[in-house]
């Protein structure tokens, strides 16, 4: 290619390049995302605007996100690193290496923390409940998690630990397919079905 | 005159590791440590910079009082892993050296007896110009070289082929050009000067195994440019080390560096890679073939099609008589005395092999006739024959001509035998009929005599993936039986220089590289199309010129040790080449432990060798990675050897020893150096 | 480890198997101009594209003439998409009111998207309006990915041809990757992930208040319909800052599984695709194999080592694997599992935190792109940098049988061997001289998120990733002016440095002559040679890094064993 060549060749090119932008902006910029947004409206409109879920009306929550738990008689999530904890504007892990200092230090006061809220819990501490998740906006623990706690929502609730657990069991998500991801509980869900079960004093 | 010739003898298989040879290399290996020669070699200069560098830090510790003994110590084997480099590539060039040592002395100023208009002058050989006449006689050495015009001489040819029996030079024909330098033994020529001097064969040769117009071949600058770029990412990794040791607290030395860089480049590949080719080069001249170019013999180990000529390659020379088949109501005997006394004036071969077979037949028995008249085998009869006075006349040709001959004779017969003729044909052999009169006697057949072990060398091209081609002017028929019984792939029969050519040209076109040899003028055309194409040296000039190789021995059959060193020369480069970088890994392991030891005490896990101490760590792989240098010399002359298997294995084994091999050798390597610096408390 | 870690693996590469020869043979097809199922609703729009772009289809481009396109391409992209982020507060669809882009963020993210990386110093959540997400960064991932698909095929055309030293049409080729590859799958993709709970709204946040009376502000957008493409594309910028681990962007085992498949299903196909162009599907499935067994291994020492945890909590008295930074319906089989694919690819979305990994499962992600992202590969990217080594690994193996090396029957020569040496310094030079620049300013130490050698690891895996255009981080790693800048550069240069090198390569192969196999040629598709290849490509790239990483992960883990924390 000589230069004169070079030059009406790159020109071509960009003439072309510029009215190409244009257009395939329009096609996959705007029309696809928006055509996309009809079609799941009509099929899964629940889904397409953020599974929220209402209590007498009113949003409480979305299905998907977790929330802050502090209340004892409320199954807790996990340490978040998002904003102040579990804030879907800033979301996030920790990102501490496992060589930090910071990390061992927070989790030992973390396990601290649960020892203090959960006296009478006798089962070991799970891995999840003093890791911060990556999203800070984790919705599930494990079922471990829950069952750690079962005796400290009980003593709340008056309830015994074994209705408890009992609960925790038939809210425990399996792996789909009975193979892919990790048995979990969804917190939220979880709370809702303590509170239906027995109304908060 | 005997020892005189034998002090002319061209010296041929010299050790590689003679004396002279070596301690000429020693001295040639320092020479070589000037920068200018280094440059050529990217990774050995950048090896050179840094022996250079490591040297100046020495005389500052020893101002400064800093570990000099260390940094000596690695200066002094940079020096050497330099060196031997060096070393490697002097001796690859030594053999060479010394023949062209010994051919300049062959090359002395000789007179020369000029013929111009009829009237000789004597002149120095430098006045010959192209196109001159001289005249040569016996016991003199040919001034210039050229082609016989005139005459035929037996010329004693040892002083550039190394071979002592003399071989016969005569006008005209494939067998005309002779070479400056050589000496006529018997008789007078006239010589047509074809060379200027300077340009002559014996300066080409003197050039080429010297090696001093050595071009790197393409492959050669592929595979620098692979290991440049290696280099350069080597630069990168172990630069950017220095400051990352800056972020972690301990800072490196140039020193160490400059130490671990030159194990990680790839010196061994790099400091033998020429010597490499110049080794693969000077094999090829062992087996007393002249290559022009290294990427003459490169090419030839990538060689897909090789193309033989029948005759004298496959077949022995000459076709020989085997059967006499007798026409229906005809005695053999009368057939074998016909056939005897056809043949007893034909001086041909087959006409001579004919005489030997009916002999069997007691066909000598009735004697020779006094005055029988020869008649001669021309190509517009296309038979032979005699005349006895007071019989019928009796004629041998092809089926065709004879049969028409013994109509005109009146025969009744002139239809027999065509099933026999068909059978021979088919069967790879030539029919001739034989007549008298007007009476159809029989059949003779003719047969091509195989060469012996042919098939296990085709055998053997096949599984080095060359499909050969035999060339040939016989029939298709003919042809194609004796391919089958050689054991060649395919053949070109009736060929002629433009069937031959569009051979090459269609091969080519397929994406195959083609070889053949050839020694006629009419070869030249195909020689020079072909990517390799080896001319043989009794060959004419024309033939030479077009070639990229000339075999002194004029051996049509070498072609298969030449494509043999051209795959070994690249095999060498490959093996070496993946060694050196699969080393590369225990250097790691010996040097990076020792390099953060004092900031990261945890990463002496890493220390797998248990060196000793970080110095002699760093020291051992320094030596291991010169001493292997030297290790290799004898494997990058001598050739990595080939075996016929086909690729795949081949490419396993060598992945295998020098893949793996490479991996592991060096761990053993250095921790023995290191265990013998700690036991000589050398660090 | 347990059974079900294994079987996610297992079963997850058997999907990729099924998918890889109907989608490949498909791609061939569609790059061919042959018929396909999507040619009635899509000729079409394929033909008003070239009337109002004025481009000729029949004609076929030089490779020289090629990569001008993609340039020009390229060029206009970057500057639109700087331009949107620096007006957004003024245009439409921006319902959270989010200002303009500084300059040098709007940079930093304009090559990001520009170049398929991805890399994200910002919070989509809070910094992007919805059309600067629409029409701005999923547009790019869309076109950057096509465009990485487009190079594939003309590097697989060049060095298939035999016939044409064309490499085809650039804007043919971008046209119909977009229509006929990513649009489909896109649409159908999208939908399935809306079934799981993606958003894909216009609205502006909605506030919620929690049973507990905590206010929390539920983000969302048109989520899906960029989720999908920004896996298949193997951009990997997430819509909100978490990526891929934030519920939003993936919330079931099922939209992970979804989500990884579309990651590996184009890189995959294109192994087929280039056995179809090459007449051998062999060739393809050689690449296949090598692909597979690299990330296989990757993968094994991931989820062995985060299986194995952190003994550093382990002492605090709490057991069990590594779940710091990690969701728990991923757990640590699909989060590692999430992590090798997103690197093994050029894609960069993220299912857990990188940077929370334990150190050897933090270097698997690392090494992965350090490789070159060859396993299955960025969409193009991958398949066209798995040929670059394959020239390598015929030239040395082609000297080790003795012939001048041929790969496809043509001959590596000198050129070929330049070019793809060109290419390989492309990821040293621009990984390990800005990370040592990085370690001497202060400018480059003082966001690191964690000291030490992690820190240092930080600062390592920023520019391979960036390099690679991976755009995966370890997220400790925060954003200024002086990343913003370089990292630009980097992400430049590691695209079209390679990106050149490689087409040119083709360029000087296309219409060469096939040799005729021999028994002296050896077999491009067996075992040795794909044996031989995966060793080119670890010697290559473990010679290249061992010792950066041997002060990163490797010591961070070796430290890690000693108890030791920074």
């Amino acid at each position: 290619m000589n230069a004169i060549d070079l030059k009406d060749n790159t020109l071509r090119h960009l003439r072309i390049a510029l009215v190409y932008t244009i257009v395939s902006v329009i096609a996959f910029g705007l029309v696809y995302p928006f055509l996309m947004t009809g079609m799941a409206m009509l099929i899964f409109p629940r889904q397409a605007n953020g599974s929220i879920v209402f209590i007498g009306g009113k949003p409480i929550a979305s299905a998907l996100i977790g929330q802050l738990w502090t209340k004892p008689q409320y199954f807790h999530g996990r340490p978040s690193a998002a904003g102040k904890g579990y804030d879907p504007t800033s979301t996030g892990g920790t990102n501490l290496a496992p060589t930090s200092k910071k990390l061992v230090d927070t989790t030992r006061q973390t396990i601290a923390a649960l020892r203090k809220e959960n006296p009478d819990a006798t089962l070991p501490i799970p891995m999840d409940l003093v890791t911060s998740s990556g999203s800070g906006i984790d919705p599930d623990i494990s079922p471990e998690a829950a069952h750690y706690q079962a005796p400290r929502v009980a003593r709340a609730r008056g309830m015994t630990t074994a209705s408890v657990d009992a609960l925790i069991d038939r809210h425990v998500q399996p792996r789909t397919f009975g193979m892919f991801g990790e048995p979990r509980v969804n917190v939220l869900e979880l709370n809702l079905a303590l509170d239906a079960q027995k109304p908060r004093t | 005159m005997i020892s005189e010739r034998r002090l002319d003898r061209r010296p041929k298989a010299r050790s590689l590791f003679d004396r002279a040879i070596l301690s000429r290399a020693v001295i040639d290996a320092f020479r070589k440590l000037d920068p200018r020669w280094q440059f050529r070699n990217p990774v050995m200069f950048v090896c050179e910079i840094g022996a250079l560098v490591t040297l100046l830090f020495f005389l500052r510790d020893l101002r400064t009082h800093g570990p000099a003994g260390f940094d000596f110590a690695i200066s002094v084997w940079l020096w050497f892993t330099v060196l031997f480099a060096n070393f490697a590539e002097a001796v690859a060039e030594g053999r060479g050296k010394a023949q062209a040592d010994f051919l300049r002395r062959t090359k002395s100023d000789t007179k020369a007896r000029r013929v111009v208009a009829g009237r000789e002058e004597v002149i120095s050989s430098t006045e010959l110009r192209k196109g001159d006449v001289f005249r040569v006689d016996a016991g003199e050495l040919i001034a210039a070289d050229g082609d016989v015009i005139a005459g035929a001489a037996t010329v004693d040819e040892s002083a550039i082929t190394g071979e002592s029996a003399p071989v016969i030079r005569e006008a005209g024909g494939d067998r005309s050009s002779v070479t400056g330098g050589t000496r006529v033994l018997s008789d007078s020529i006239l010589v047509q000067v074809t060379a200027n001097p300077g340009e002559a064969f014996l300066d080409r040769m003197i050039s080429l195994v010297e090696g001093a117009k050595r071009q790197k071949t393409p492959n050669e600058i592929a595979l620098s440019i692979l290991i440049s770029g290696l280099t350069i990412i080597f630069l990168i990794a172990v630069a950017t080390l220095s400051p990352y040791s800056i972020y972690a607290h301990t800072a490196q030395s140039v020193t160490v560096l400059i130490a671990l860089l030159v194990c990680l480049i790839p010196t061994t590949i790099g400091g033998l890679l020429s010597a490499i080719g110049i080794a693969g080069m000077d094999r090829v001249l062992q087996r007393n073939v002249l290559a022009m170019s290294g990427r003459a013999v490169e090419a030839s180990g990538d060689v897909d099609t090789l193309l033989l000529d029948k005759t004298g390659t496959i077949t022995l020379g000459n076709r020989q008589a085997t059967e006499f088949l007798p026409a229906p109501g005809i005695r053999i005997e009368d057939v074998a005395r016909a056939a005897y006394l056809s043949s007893l004036s034909d001086e041909t071969p087959e006409g001579r092999s004919i005489v030997v077979l009916s002999e069997q037949y007691g066909a000598a028995q009735g004697g020779k006739p006094a005055d029988a008249t020869f008649v001669p085998f021309s190509a517009y009869t296309r038979m032979s024959g005699v005349d006895v006075p007071g019989a019928a006349p009796i004629r041998k040709g092809a089926p065709d001509s004879i049969r028409t001959w013994a109509r005109e004779q009146g025969a009744a017969n002139a239809d027999v035998l065509s099933a026999e003729v068909d059978r021979i044909a088919r069967a790879g052999g030539t029919p001739l009929l034989l007549a008298q009169g007007g009476t159809i006697l029989g059949a003779i057949q003719l047969k091509d005599i195989l060469k012996p072990a042919m098939q296990q060398r085709f055998d053997r091209l096949r599984k080095m993936g060359i499909r050969t081609i035999m060339i040939t002017g016989d029939n298709p028929l003919t042809a194609a039986t004796i391919a089958r019984e050689s054991g060649v792939d395919d053949f070109l029969a009736e060929a002629t220089p433009e069937t031959k050519m569009a051979l090459i040209r269609r091969e080519q076109e397929s994406g195959r590289l083609v070889a053949m040899t050839g020694d006629g003028t009419n070869d030249a055309p195909a020689l020079a199309q072909a990517d390799v194409g080896v001319a043989m040296n009794s060959g004419t000039q024309a033939a030479k010129e077009a070639a990229n190789m000339v075999d002194l021995d004029s051996d049509p059959t070498k072609l298969i040790e030449i494509v043999e060193i051209g795959k070994q020369l690249l095999m060498t480069r490959g093996a070496l080449t993946t060694f050196s970088i699969a080393n590369d890994v225990a250097k790691y392991f010996a040097i990076l432990p020792a390099m953060f030891r004092l900031a990261y005490p945890e990463i002496d896990a890493l220390n797998v060798m248990h060196l000793s101490t970080a110095q002699s760590a760093i020291l051992s792989a320094v030596i291991f990675n010169a001493l292997i240098i030297i290790a290799l010399i004898p494997l990058a002359l001598r050739g990595v050897k080939y075996r016929p298997v086909g690729a795949n294995i081949v490419l396993r084994d060598n992945v295998l020893w020098y893949g793996i091999g490479g991996v592991i050798v060096p761990f053993i390597g250095i921790k023995l150096i290191d265990a013998l610096l700690t036991a000589l408390h050398l660090t | 480890m347990n059974l079900f870690g294994w079987a996610q693996a297992v079963i997850f590469l058997l999907l990729v198997l099924l998918v890889t020869r109907p989608l490949g043979a498909y791609m061939a097809r569609v790059f061919e101009g042959e018929r396909t199922w999507f040619q009635p609703v899509f000729a079409p729009l394929e033909r008003a594209f070239y009337r109002l772009c004025r481009i000729d289809p029949a004609t076929e481009m030089s490779a020289a003439s090629y990569l001008l396109a993609t340039l020009a391409f390229s060029l206009i992209g970057l500057v639109y998409l700087y331009a949107l982020l620096r007006t957004q507060k003024w245009l439409p669809l921006n319902p959270q009111h989010f200002d303009n882009l500084p300059a040098d963020s709007a940079w930093n993210v304009a090559v990001s998207f520009m170049t398929n990386t991805n890399w994200q110093f910002y919070s989509g959540e809070s910094t992007m309006s919805y059309l600067s997400q629409i029409a701005g960064l999923a547009w790019h991932n869309f076109v950057s990915a096509a465009v990485g698909i487009t190079i594939a095929i003309a590097v697989i055309r060049g060095v298939t041809r035999t016939d044409r030293t064309t490499v085809g049409n650039f804007w043919v080729d971008v046209t119909r990757a977009t229509l006929y590859v990513l649009l489909p799958i896109s649409i159908a993709g999208c939908l399935l992930l809306v079934s799981q709970g993606i958003p894909q709204n216009f609205h502006a946040y909605q506030d919620v208040v929690s049973i507990e009376g905590f206010r929390q502000t539920i983000t969302g957008g048109p989520m899906a319909s960029q989720e999908v493409i920004k896996e298949l594309g193997t951009n990997g910028g997430g819509f909100v800052n978490a990526n891929s681990a934030s519920p939003n962007e993936n919330p079931t085992p099922l939209s992970n599984l979804l989500e990884m498949f579309l990651i590996f299903c184009i890189g995959a196909g294109l192994t087929y695709t280039y056995g179809r162009y090459a007449k051998d599907q062999r060739q393809g499935w050689a690449l296949f194999v090598a692909m597979a067994i690299l990330f296989a291994a990757g993968f094994t020492v991931a989820y062995a080592s985060e299986s194995a945890g952190n003994p550093l909590v382990h002492a605090l008295g709490v057991s069990g694997g590594n779940m710091e930074g990690k969701e728990c319906r991923f757990g640590v089989a699909a989060s590692s599992l999430f992590a090798a694919v997103t690197t093994d690819t050029s894609c960069g979305a993220v299912n857990a935190m990188h940077d929370s990994f334990t150190p050897l499962g933090g270097l698997v992600p690392l090494a992965n792109m350090q490789l070159g992202e060859i396993v299955y590969g960025g969409v193009g990217t991958g398949l066209y940098g798995m040929i670059l080594f394959v020239v390598l690994t015929v030239f040395i193996a082609g000297l080790m049988v003795g012939r001048t090396p041929e790969y496809l029957g043509k001959k590596i020569e000198r050129s070929h061997v330049q070019y793809a040496i060109l290419a390989a310094l492309v990821l040293p030079v621009f990984a390990l001289i800005p990370t040592a620049i990085s370690v001497l300013v202060p400018a480059g130490t003082a966001t690191l998120g964690n000291a030490g050698a992690h820190g240092f690891s930080e600062l390592l895996y920023g520019f391979t990733s960036t390099t690679e255009n991976n755009g995966s981080a370890f997220a400790g790693l925060g954003g200024n002016t002086y990343f913003n800048i370089l990292m630009g550069v980097v992400m430049l240069c590691g695209r079209f440095l390679f990106l050149i090198p490689a087409v040119l390569l083709a360029g000087s192969l296309a219409g060469k002559p096939r040799a005729p196999v021999t028994s002296g040629t050896f077999q491009t598709h067996s075992p040795v040679f794909v044996g031989l290849l995966i060793g080119v490509i670890i010697i290559v790239g473990a010679l290249t890094f061992f010792p950066a990483d041997a002060l990163g992960p490797i010591v961070e883990h070796l430290q890690m064993l000693h108890g030791k924390s920074f």
